[in-house]
């Protein structure tokens, strides 16, 4: 796992590859700090094992696929209904307002939109997250890189098919310049990110809480309503409706959808999505130190 | 059965208000969940004044109606829907080993009074609807029938839910789309809808006879896919149907798992 | 009280069937102490939950109380009574107390009658200290003699245990051994006992059955089980015995 370790591992690692420490040999490869080297194999590791972990429960990812697919094609007649009231409304045509409903379905798995995904909180309840933070690695990097692994799984399994039926059944748009597509895959990324880092706060906090379902609700009424799964932010009337567009759950599903539409300013929407994504991670390596504190010294 | 039903739910009941704060928040938070859907109406009303034909106030009466008999369903028998998960831990035995059938208990499981402010909410917004279009008695006595007949349909749909549950062990959230997906369906005019899908919501699953067909005497206004007259009085048979096509096949997902013990 | 005739359950495993339990036939009279032994996997959960109606057996004819439990299964369980000791009966988040009472409900026990049962059964399983703490909380010890309680509030002619000691302390076993000495002693109730604790077959069953590959592989009673191997074996070495030989 190490860089420059002998044996087949320096054959493998001698294909092109985007990992920093591949290319034994190479000046980066001794430039590098042990600490790197040893690092970011881990986490790269942590995601293939979070993707892994989920393709073994491949018929309930599609099972899911299959309920929002047909919650898609419900919402999607609603939408279609407005639209046709008000052609043009929001910047969008009716194309661009079916194709919203389907990414915005797709979103649902890899953003985990209803809640949940984490295990943190079962691992609070049992006493077993103690065990997690005396591991010489960052909860919170450990858990981001499960997650990601999660989230790419589930788009894969659980987003593609509901776009497949929307683009069969009513035609949706797809980008077609590569920079659209770039942007669209950036914005999804912080998106999956942010919404990790909403839902780590959400999950530690039950460290401190006696009764988690109130908190657990209250993020999906949040990341539900607020993210534009139901309808566009764009249709918030007023001051009510800037406001949701620059909250974090607009970076999880508003923000990423219209880069997808290339309906935004691609920097401005990246540089909001960005923000939260930093702000949200920050608050959780806040948290993860609060909780460490109050199990470590504390005693749970 | 009634007695045995409404004493489960009343020991749940109390066991969770022993703890007072979380049931408020919980009854609050319920609140808050179903007036989402109502705030999405709202939204697109402040975009547009009709939606494919209806006006506001008409589409809050469909969708209170509807609401109403599912938020009703969604208190008193959706841990039906928790078959799966009662398979999986293997607790589903715990209800078989009992002198009462097993429907009734897992419909009352972890009964959570608490969804009673889903209802309330419901409630009002037909409460409004009803005021605001200003109905009179000549046609609003048909809302109590649909509202009943919503009850029989939803219920009929989860017990199906729970039924299927048995097979999709793996893959519990498949019948969401006949539950909550129903409940999605009814809060819209069915003008929405295209005529295929709502030919099929008619005449295979009886989800047009929550409150399109009915809501659609109320309102005095005519089918606009030309259905007959005689059709918006169907509901009741309808509802009675779905009812025994459920009770079969929840007895066959019953004799389903008592012959594979998975 | 017991009636097997032939009884087999299989299953369908990807294609191939599993022959969980196959032509199994025995008699378990009223008032007998039944342990009923096999190694993991053998057919005694199986055959558990045909004497509960839970499963219907796919070949033969099962009798408990002189019904078929797969077809009156709810008339039944008003003269069974069942313990799974992997997994409570019991209501995880209500109070014992409340779990007793809605048992009364559920098998309509007259008000009089259940008060004089769950004090006596309160008095000789000293359950009075939790009586009203949630199920989740008790210790397992704590829990398992709710769910005896709770299996005996009705007044079963027979008891089916499956695995009731497991898990717990030398304290704990032996007050459930005495305890369910004293029910089929006292009431004359029928047990039929799984368990891989053959302490508690010592100490329990005057009859022990054996299955191993969801066939009948012994039947008698403990001191015939003795007879089956050299003197001066333990019950240890006379089970592995019998376990492995069987295997064979």
């Amino acid at each position: 796992m190490r860089c420059g370790a002998p044996g087949p591992r320096r054959i493998i690692a001698s294909f092109p590859s985007a990992d920093p420490c591949a290319g034994p040999g190479t000046v980066r490869d001794r430039a590098l700090t042990p600490w790197r080297c040893k690092t970011f194999p881990l986490y790269a590791r942590l995601v293939r094992y979070g993707f892994r972990k989920h393709a073994t429960y491949v018929r309930g990812a599609l099972a899911g696929a299959f309920t929002n697919s047909v919650f898609g094609i419900l919402r999607a007649y609603t939408l279609i209904a407005v639209w046709q009231a008000r052609p043009g409304l929001a910047g969008y045509d009716i194309t661009d307002a079916i194709t919203f409903c389907f990414v915005t379905q797709a979103f649902i798995g890899p953003m985990q939109l209803f809640g949940g995904g984490l295990t943190i909180p079962e691992r609070i309840r049992s006493g077993d997250i103690a065990l997690d933070l005396v591991r010489p690695a960052s909860l919170q990097l450990w858990t981001l890189a499960e997650d990601v692994g999660r989230a790419a799984y589930l788009f894969l399994v659980r987003g593609i098919p509901p776009m497949l039926l929307g683009a069969l059944l009513f035609g949706i748009s797809v980008p077609t310049r590569p920079g659209q597509w770039a942007a669209f895959l950036t914005g999804f990324a912080l998106a999956v990110i942010v919404s990790f880092g909403w839902r780590y706060l959400v999950a530690l906090s039950v460290c401190w809480l006696l009764d988690d379902r109130g908190v657990t609700v209250l993020s999906m009424v949040l990341s539900t309503f607020f993210s534009g799964m139901m309808v566009p932010l764009h249709l918030f009337p007023g001051w009510f409706g800037d406001l949701v567009m620059v909250l974090p759950w607009a970076a999880m599903v508003q923000l990423p959808t219209d880069l997808y539409l290339g309906t935004a300013a691609v920097a401005d929407t990246l540089a909001v999505q960005a923000l939260w994504a930093a702000v949200l991670l920050g608050l959780g390596a806040l948290g993860t130190r609060a909780i460490r504190h109050k199990v470590v010294i504390q005693g749970g | 059965m009634a007695r045995t039903y409404f004493l489960l739910l009343w020991t749940w009941t109390r066991a969770a208000a022993a703890y007072p704060v979380s049931f408020a928040m919980m009854t609050v938070l319920g609140f808050a969940i179903a007036a989402i859907d109502v705030a999405v109406i709202l939204i697109i009303f402040a975009n547009t004044t009709t939606l494919a034909g209806f006006s506001r106030e008409e589409v809050l009466f469909l969708y209170g109606a509807a609401n109403l008999a599912f938020t009703i369903c969604d208190t008193f028998v959706s841990n039906l829907d928790r078959v799966s998960t009662h398979i999986k831990a293997g607790t589903l035995d715990t209800f078989l080993i009992r002198p009462v059938g097993a429907w009734i208990q897992l419909a009352a499981d972890r009964f959570m009074a608490t969804r009673i402010g889903r209802i309330l909410q419901a409630g009002l917004v037909l409460g409004y609807a009803v005021s605001a279009l200003g109905i009179g008695w000549e046609r609003a006595w048909m809302i109590p029938v649909m509202v009943l007949t919503g009850i029989v349909i939803f219920a009929s749909l989860w017990t199906i839910a729970g039924a299927l549950q048995f097979l999709l062990t793996d893959a519990p959230e498949v019948v969401n789309t006949l539950t909550y997906g129903g409940s999605q369906l009814t809060q819209y005019p069915f003008s929405v809808y295209t005529r295929d899908l709502v030919k099929g919501v008619t005449y295979v699953l009886p989800l047009a006879f929550v409150n399109w067909q009915p809501g659609l005497y109320v309102l005095d206004r005519a089918d606009p896919f030309g259905t007959p007259g005689f059709m918006r009085f169907l509901g009741p048979a309808a509802a009675l149907v779905l009812a025994l096509s459920a009770a079969l096949v929840w007895r066959q997902g019953l004799r389903h798992y008592r012959s594979t013990g998975s | 009280m017991i009636e097997l005739d032939r009884a087999g359950r299989s299953f369908k495993v990807k294609r191939s069937v599993v022959h969980a339990v196959q032509n199994l036939s025995f008699t378990v009279s009223a008032g007998e102490f039944v342990g009923y032994l096999g190694p993991n996997g053998a057919g005694k959960s199986t055959t558990i939950k045909m004497l509960c109606g839970i499963l219907t057996p796919t070949s033969g004819t099962v009798r408990v109380a002189g019904l078929d439990p797969s077809r009156r299964r709810t008339t039944l369980a008003r003269r069974i009574g069942v313990v799974f000791g992997q997994r409570t009966t019991l209501w995880w988040d209500l109070p014992l107390r409340d779990s007793f009472e809605l048992i009364r409900h559920l098998y309509r026990i007259d008000r009089a009658a259940f008060a004089a049962r769950l004090d006596e059964l309160t008095g000789t399983l000293d359950l009075g200290a939790f009586l009203r703490t949630p199920v989740r909380q008790l210790s397992l010890g704590q829990r398992m003699r709710g769910d005896l309680a709770a299996a005996l509030l009705h007044a079963p002619d027979v008891l089916v245990l499956d695995e009731p000691t497991i898990g717990l302390d030398v304290v704990s076993k032996a007050s459930i051994r005495d305890f369910l000495l004293r029910v089929n002693a006292e009431r004359g109730t029928t047990v039929l006992l799984t368990t891989h604790d053959l302490g508690d077959i010592e100490r329990l069953c005057r009859r022990v059955m054996l299955i191993d590959h969801g066939r009948l592989a012994f039947d008698g009673t403990l001191d015939d089980l003795m007879a089956t191997a050299p003197e001066q074996s333990s019950i240890e070495e006379v089970v592995t015995r019998l376990y492995t030989g069987s295997a064979s």
